[in-house]
């Protein structure tokens, strides 16, 4: 697709920091990995009714792949839409190991809190998306299966499961681009099966872009029937008022 | 954990509950902490959807992040824990004689049906609205945002290390069940799947049995 105009929005969101945006219709969402092995972990929302949001496992169903890439969309539990991913150079995307706790980044770093260091205390993805979640109104019982960015986690024949390191190298991007106004919610905490035992969260650049309805030609409705069947139905959420 | 066979010596008459769950049917019970649940699949490759909650304060359920985690593992078995929202220990297959058990692929629903299949299928009974009246219909306040990613006991959705995702022919057969020891007071809500659609029952629903011990 191509951008209309330079961006209405850049930020940088620190290293294990938390973010959250409604994304309008017909804008993108650009994230940059700035120093190369960051980890972004993302939940979507339908920013009209957040019982609605994304689905993981019917996300991976319909597109027949357990990780996301160009081409693929996020859907939501209710058929729909939410953001399509238009561009990525990083190739694989993890949607099956959730967010770091607290007791896994003690185990691994150590202690650091607030009280003895400060803002380079440790915050760990679960807290991250809670507080975040608060900000909407919205707490545990929202906090579903995230997809993490910029993370490759893959199994082998017998279902164990490995992280790769090196994954995403600097100035890696990936584009997602809202199909319904979606709240989206970020954290950058480091992933969970990074075994690296240094505390070294990454930042990640975040652009918002406007790019306009995706066109008829998009190679991620184009991509597979079942999502010219997920526009379709996404098509008639937006025939309704909000 | 490659598929292998657990099975369990405990004696079916012994059971203080047993109770057949047709095929498109929910089932929510109370279970107590140190309970077994056996899982009985009657008539081969039934997909079995499950969910489950902290008995004392649903906002702690079932997570398939944390389970896969725990165990660096995408499928579950004899052995597994399966780990809450929280962290916490919720259950353990302590005997499974089938092998292998899905977390990934969800519970169907009419919207994600039309997806995969044709606009068309809207109508046709799916794990979403079983686990939807139960949840309307338990005392426990359950509602649409409690539904998260379930296991689905005897369903087969293997994932190569390319990362591609598919729905085969379940490994399930008459006979085959899984047990499961409560780690803390959990309620189980259950839907009995009743996909036509795809293979994972085999395109013919069918009962399963239900049996708890002390």
């Amino acid at each position: 697709m191509v951008e209309t105009a330079g961006p209405v929005l850049q930020e940088v969101i620190p290293g294990a920091r938390a973010w959250s945006m409604v994304i309008r219709r017909g804008y993108s969402l650009r994230l940059r990995d700035l120093e190369g092995g960051a980890n972004c972990s993302a939940l979507f929302y339908n920013a009209h009714n957040p019982l609605e949001r994304y689905n993981m496992a019917d996300t991976l169903k319909a597109q027949y792949t357990a990780y996301l890439t160009r081409g693929h969309v996020c859907y939501s539990d209710m058929g729909r839409i939410l953001v399509s991913i238009t561009e990525d150079t990083v190739g694989w995307h993890d949607t099956y190991c959730g967010v770091s706790r607290r007791a896994e980044l003690e185990q691994r770093y150590g202690r650091a809190d607030y009280q003895t260091h400060l803002n380079g205390f440790m915050r760990n993805g679960r807290e991250l998306f809670l507080i975040e979640l608060g900000k909407w109104g919205l707490g545990k019982r929202d906090l579903v299966a995230n997809v993490n960015f910029f993370s490759k986690v893959s199994a082998d024949a017998e279902g164990a499961l490995s992280f790769q390191a090196g994954h995403s190298r600097v100035g890696d991007t990936v584009t997602m681009h809202a199909e319904m106004d979606t709240l989206v919610v970020l954290n950058t905490c480091p992933h969970r099966l990074d075994p690296t035992l240094q505390w070294t969260p990454r930042p990640v650049a975040c652009e918002v872009l406007h790019v306009g309805e995706t066109p008829a030609w998009d190679a991620c409705r184009l991509s597979r029937a079942e999502n010219a069947r997920g526009y379709a139905l996404t098509a008639r959420h937006h025939c309704q008022c909000h | 954990m490659s598929p292998a066979s657990v099975t369990s010596q405990i004696d079916p008459a012994s059971a203080v509950h047993d109770e057949v769950v047709p095929a498109g049917s929910a089932w929510t019970w109370r279970l107590t902490k140190g309970q077994t649940l056996r899982i009985f699949d009657m008539e081969g490759n039934q997909a079995v959807d499950t969910l489950f909650f902290n008995a004392n304060d649903t906002s702690e359920h079932y997570s398939v992040a944390e389970t896969i985690v725990a165990q660096r593992h995408l499928y579950l078995t004899a052995g597994t824990v399966l780990v809450s929202s929280e962290g916490n220990p919720m259950l353990t297959i302590t005997a499974d004689n089938c092998g292998r058990h899905d977390t990934l692929g969800g519970a169907c629903a009419g919207e994600s049906n039309q997806v995969r299949y044709a606009l068309s299928t809207l109508p046709m009974h799916s794990c979403r609205d079983s686990f939807l009246l139960a949840c309307a219909e338990s005392p426990w306040g359950l509602t649409k945002r409690d539904l998260v990613s379930n296991i689905n006991f005897f369903m087969n959705v293997p994932v190569t290390p390319e990362g591609r995702l598919s729905f085969e022919d379940g490994i399930s057969g008459p006979g085959k069940f899984v047990d499961l020891r409560a780690e803390m007071d959990v309620i189980v809500l259950v839907s009995n799947c009743p996909q036509l659609n795809n293979p994972c029952n085999a395109y013919n629903p069918t009962p399963v049995r239900m049996l708890i011990w002390d």
